[in-house]
């Protein structure tokens, strides 16, 4: 749907990478530039009209995404720089202060690098640590396994939504619902969810969640840390400067604003903001039920042609989002990505930041097909029609 | 050369590569290459004695040009000095980034005399002399 919008499409490119980043519409383009061109100023800062609009503008976007998640209040939306970020803060600025050696935290082998990597170094710097729900044998979680893995000892479940490479949908909801009344924060990555399902974080009673504009149609280098006030209220800045403190004295103390801008020191990625704005706007015109319905049919439609084929392995043909890893028979990951890169099939190659999966799922490294709202099943054809061919690795040379 | 004859070789070298699996001895220098693109993963072992490299061995897994181009490069620098192995993968590097290079020295390694077409497929063919270089560099 709407390909006219997609500058990027013209560029004769099947871009099937959309786990990875998405591609900008015009209108997000145009926001960036209308305010580089316009109306360029800091935010937070100047008494001059110009940056009453950049306030404005960029204030409204918290709003946007306040909506989008149906987060109660808006001073619960961080800016950051990506959900990288959000989760290095969630982790460093609040449970670094709140946990204590021994306590548990729980997390699966198909987490994304980070979602995991920061709370190693905390396992290292406190002494916390760091366990791991059982896969069932589709490596998918499961309520029982979960609720096998939770300890006296367990203090928060971090867990993607969707994870990254077989696209299964996690039980967020039974998650929170189970553990709350055990003390236990859940920490969601939405890198893979918020852009294509409608999330509620009310609903899902979700602690903290973070996730990325680029891969909603946004400019990179945004993103998105929720936290429920109460919680967000106890994270320590961990970077600290311009547009977060009130007061400064001369015996080197100072005080910080209130949310959300105490978590958001030095000037914000304003452009990219604004820019996330306008990603959001569209995707609310076209309708997430309709985006996440449109990525639903392109993967059960890819499924079933793919499957027509003998030389392609496919890992997750039954998990929901629309994310396919597979591999063509004895053709190494990176051969077949080079391969469908001769035919300007975009694709990833690799373990996908999923190290840890590799020992679960006996394979080293796929090929992920990825769809967003621009992808049709005239380009699905033209994938299988490419890949239905026996000589894939010598055509790779 | 022609490029089947380019292919030919290099799905061989895929195929069937020279000296794959490693070996138990502590006489070896080990290095492990990973690269960027974070999926070939390679272990390379070699036997440096009396300023000759006697023997060169690798595992892992890697793409075809990875595989290969650490099969070839063995060959070529298996029975060479140092100083003599530290010129070939010099030529080696100039061919791959399009710059003047000997192709005397380079035997069958100049099947990736086009790779450069191949944008990305250079740091594959450049990954075993990265890992034989630094293991020599480090002696």
């Amino acid at each position: 749907m709407n390909k006219d919008d997609f500058p990027m499409l013209n560029n004769e490119v099947y871009y099937f990478d959309n786990s990875a980043t998405t591609l900008k519409p015009k209108a997000v383009i145009k926001a960036i530039v209308d305010y580089y061109e316009n109306y360029s100023g800091n935010a937070h800062r100047g008494d001059y009209d110009i940056s009453l609009r950049v306030d404005n503008a960029y204030e409204s976007v918290r709003e946007k995404v306040r909506s989008l998640i149906n987060a109660n209040k808006t001073s619960e939306i961080i800016f950051t720089s990506g959900a990288t970020a959000s989760l290095n803060m969630i982790v460093s600025g609040f449970f670094k202060h709140q946990l204590k050696e021994g306590d548990e935290v729980l997390i699966t082998n198909a987490e994304h690098a980070s979602l995991a990597l920061p709370w190693f170094v905390l396992e290292k710097e406190k002494g916390i640590v760091v366990k791991y729900i059982e896969l069932d044998k589709n490596l998918e979680l499961t309520m029982d396994n979960v609720m096998s893995a939770v300890t006296n000892k367990t203090k928060v479940i971090a867990l993607a939504h969707v994870t990254n490479v077989m696209g299964d949908v996690r039980p967020i909801k039974e998650i929170t619902k189970y553990v709350h009344d055990r003390g236990i924060h859940v920490v969601v990555d939405g890198s893979q969810s918020v852009p294509h399902m409608k999330i509620d974080v009310k609903d899902l009673d979700i602690d903290f969640l973070a996730f990325s504009a680029h891969k909603m149609l946004g400019p990179t280098g945004v993103g998105v840390l929720y936290g429920k006030h109460e919680l967000l209220d106890k994270l320590v800045p961990t970077v600290v400067g311009g547009g977060m403190n009130t007061v400064i004295t001369s015996l080197n103390e100072y005080e910080t604003k209130e949310l959300p801008w105490r978590l958001e020191a030095g000037t914000p990625n304003i452009a990219g903001v604004i820019g996330f704005g306008a990603a959001i706007d569209y995707i609310n015109e076209i309708g997430i039920e309709n985006i996440e319905r449109h990525g639903r049919e392109l993967k059960r439609y890819a499924i079933e042609k793919l499957s027509t084929l003998n030389n392609i392995d496919i890992y997750n043909p039954s998990t929901e989002a629309p994310i396919i890893a597979f591999n063509v028979k004895n053709v190494f990951s990176q051969d077949t990505a080079i391969y469908l890169n001769k035919h300007k099939i975009c694709v990833r190659a690799g373990n996908h930041c999923a190290k840890l999966l590799k020992e679960s799922l006996g394979i080293n490294n796929t090929c992920r097909i990825s769809f967003y709202l621009y992808n049709s099943k005239d380009e699905i054809d033209y994938l299988v029609k490419v890949l239905d061919n026996e000589n894939i690795l010598e055509e790779s040379l | 050369m022609d490029n089947n004859l380019k292919r030919g070789i290099i799905l061989e070298n895929y195929s069937n590569p020279f000296n794959k699996g490693l070996i138990d001895n502590p006489n070896y220098k080990r290095i492990n290459m990973n690269n960027e693109s974070c999926i070939d993963n390679i272990d390379i072992m070699m036997n440096v004695d009396n300023n000759t490299i006697i023997d060169i061995r690798f595992d892992g897994e890697a793409c075809a040009i990875s595989t290969s181009a650490t099969s070839i490069i063995i060959k070529i620098l298996l029975n060479k000095s140092i100083d003599e192995a530290l010129y070939i993968i010099e030529q080696y590097e100039n061919m791959i980034d399009e710059k003047d290079y000997d192709e005397t020295v380079l035997g069958e390694a100049v099947v990736y005399n086009e790779i450069y077409k191949q944008p990305n497929r250079k740091k594959c063919a450049l990954l075993p002399v990265r890992g034989i270089k630094k293991m020599l560099e480090e002696l």
